[in-house]
């Protein structure tokens, strides 16, 4: 591992002085300067309208408008397509010929590790003890009807892909904009540039924040919280956190060292595996405290009894977490989906109805369930302090478990980021064209922010970064409303093939057959 | 049809004894000779988004290495002794791509060498011989 030797101490020693910028004390300066544009950005959009006496940002109305519109309009896709969904992941439908290309199992697995994060630790924590049990309920409602979204989202991402002479693909929000709205009239051209735009502009944005700073900091955290809290060594040396993830960042994306990345994709599956297994576990261990689980669950969800907001604030916690962890209608996850091998768009979308199903319904539910019967859930909980809340409620079951739940927020973390890095510069290229320099422009201001995320105090900064990536959301999904009829016409002429077996089954499955 | 037999090779040169039985049994049943080589991929594993981009072009290079530096030279080898031979590339698991590529040319019997691993080894790691006699729909010759 020549590459290895030669680029870590380059990388190295061009971080460390982000890092000592940040001892310099110049966070709080950053953020005295940056907090009031950072505040009226955040502020917009996350502005808010009263329902009921309870604050629903603009946002997250959005979101679950379009996600419940996008699943009556194609009658339930999210529910009635996800066995074939199975299928397609199982690959029963995959050409032998074809083997060696991108499948659909991949790309799945590709867009997921870029999704499970901290939102499915941290942030159904902090939703279960402001919402009460009962926002359970609604996150796992609101997994269901993000299905949709991502089924819309990743078929245009597949359908409106670029693919280049040499044999690479570059797909997303970008190109279904500008691309379809285009071939949908010739009047909708140039709100469909500007779409992309905005959406690239949005998505670099995110990509510094939510997707990079965001996971810098709260990983971090952890790691401080397990190494002895504010008596760690480590607490101190944020920076010294930052510059070793982002050199091992750099390594990857930098200097192309992908045996690090594939190394981390081949441990996150296996974390999240275990993430579960434990969480089955202590649902297991605390098994005689489950019905009445169940039933706080839904008393929680209709009548909840002394919540801020009633059934409406619950409902909001449940929905906000959700839309949070798993990203459906952001467009985020169209980017990763698009690289898969298959000449019917709409295949993807079957495929990514998963992606909110395994990271919503499935791994949030177990978290909130462990939360649940270990009566781990405080109501006056800080919300930055979700990773240390559900680290509690394992540790009350498995006295260890948190060094095994750090090891996974740093993982994920990590494994976030990658994925981000990729997002962000395939908006970044789009903006400003492929040639080396932009390249490597996009990739160093990447790095500097995993540093300063972890190294300094910049609570703005972050609300702002995180306002990014729900702007995504809006570009994105004004421009879906208008290519809806587009991906309806492929689903129903893909249905109508699949329902009289006119597709072709290879392997075993076509002898199940 | 003309008959056909499908060897696998793992290397130009590494699979000779293989090679030479199947030569042996062409040339006395006159049949054609499919010289198979896998290059071992899973539908199945994880990757980042940067390698899934440029997945389609590092296979294009992957299937024209293995036909330039391993397949074509044996098959215009086979060629040149007078044995009819055609050479297959193809991704995926071992065994289970050998018995494919024979399932789809109609070959009647599969060929393939062994290397002799250790037990512990083949116990760990399994081998592909040993897992193409248990799927396998067609005889399999193992060459030791």
């Amino acid at each position: 591992m020549p590459r290895i030797k030669s680029v870590a101490p380059i990388l190295f020693m061009f971080l460390l002085p982000v890092a000592a910028l940040a001892e310099e004390g110049i966070d709080s300066r950053i953020n005295e300067a940056i907090k009031p544009y950072a505040d009226s950005v955040a502020g917009f959009i996350f502005s808010s309208f009263p329902v009921a006496g309870v604050p629903i940002p603009f946002v997250l109305a959005w979101l679950i408008a379009a996600a419940t519109f996008f699943t009556f309009y194609f009658r339930f896709v999210n529910l009635r397509a996800m066995k074939h969904g199975l299928q397609l992941v199982r690959g029963d439908y995959n050409d032998p010929t074809a083997a060696g290309e991108v499948t659909h199992f991949q790309a799945l697995a590709t867009a997921l590790s870029g999704t499970v994060g901290l939102g499915n630790i941290a942030g159904v924590a902090v939703a279960v003890s402001l919402g009460g049990p009962g926002a359970t309920f609604w996150m796992i409602i609101a997994g269901f009807l993000g299905m949709s979204s991502k089924f819309v989202e990743c078929t245009l991402g597949v359908k409106y892909r670029n693919e280049y002479t040499d044999g690479t693909v570059s797909g997303g929000p970008m190109y279904y904009l500008s691309k379809g709205l285009a071939e949908r009239s010739e009047k909708l051209r140039l709100l469909g540039k500007l779409l992309a735009v905005m959406f690239a502009i949005f998505c670099i944005g995110g990509s510094f924040g939510g997707g990079n700073m965001f996971q810098a900091n709260q990983s971090f955290k952890q790691v401080v919280a397990v190494t002895g809290g504010d008596l760690s060594w480590l607490a101190d040396k944020g920076w010294l956190y930052g510059v070793v993830i982002a050199t091992l960042v750099g390594l990857v994306i930098i200097g192309g060292i992908q045996g690090i990345a594939r190394v981390t994709s081949k441990i996150v599956p296996f974390m999240a595996i275990l993430y579960v297994g434990a969480g089955l576990l202590i649902i297991l261990m605390n098994f005689s405290a489950l019905p009445s689980a169940f039933v706080a669950i839904f008393d929680g969800a209709f009548s909840p009894e002394g919540m801020a907001g009633g059934v409406v604030g619950v409902l909001f916690q449940g929905f906000k977490r959700a839309a949070f962890s798993n990203e459906a209608g952001v467009g985020s996850a169209a980017i990763a989906h698009s690289a898969v091998k298959t000449n019917r768009p709409v295949t993807e979308g079957f495929v990514s109805l998963y992606e909110p199903f395994v990271d919503t319904v499935v791994i949030c539910t177990i978290t909130a369930l462990v939360i649940i019967v270990t009566g781990s859930w405080d109501p006056s909980v800080d919300p930055s302090q979700g990773v240390a809340l559900t680290s509690t409620a394992f540790e009350s079951a498995i006295s260890w478990f948190p060094w095994v739940l750090t090891m996974a927020v740093v993982l994920f973390a990590y494994s976030t980021m990658i994925s981000w890095s990729y997002y962000g510069l395939k908006a970044w290229t789009y903006l400003f064209g492929e040639s080396l320099i932009t390249d490597i422009v996009y990739k160093v201001l990447f790095l500097a922010f995993v540093v300063i995320g972890s190294s300094m105090q910049l609570g703005s900064v972050i609300d702002f970064s995180d306002a990014m990536i729900f702007a995504m959301a809006f570009p994105n999904i004004i421009g879906i409303y208008f290519l809806l009829p587009v991906v309806k016409r492929e689903m129903n002429e893909y249905w109508a093939d699949y329902k009289s077996g006119r597709l072709k089954k290879f392997g075993k499955a076509a002898n199940r057959a | 049809m003309e008959k056909s037999l499908l060897v696998g090779i793992d290397c130009s040169e590494c699979s000779q004894r293989a090679l030479e039985f199947a030569v042996t049994w062409a040339r006395s049943t006159n049949s054609r000779l499919l010289v198979a080589h896998v290059i071992e991929w899973s539908p199945f594993s994880f990757n980042t988004p940067m390698e899934n981009e440029v997945r389609h072009k590092r296979r294009e290079d992957e299937l024209v290495r293995a036909r330039t530096e391993i397949v074509d030279p044996v098959v215009e080898g086979l060629r040149a002794r007078g044995v009819s031979a055609e050479g297959l590339v193809r991704h995926g698991h071992a065994a289970q791509t050998i018995n494919q590529l024979a399932r789809e040319t109609g070959a009647s019997n599969i060929i393939i060498g062994r290397k002799g691993a250790s037990r512990i080894k083949s116990h760990l790691f399994g081998s592909v011989p040993s897992m193409l006699v248990q799927i396998a729909d067609q005889p399999v010759t193992v060459v030791p």
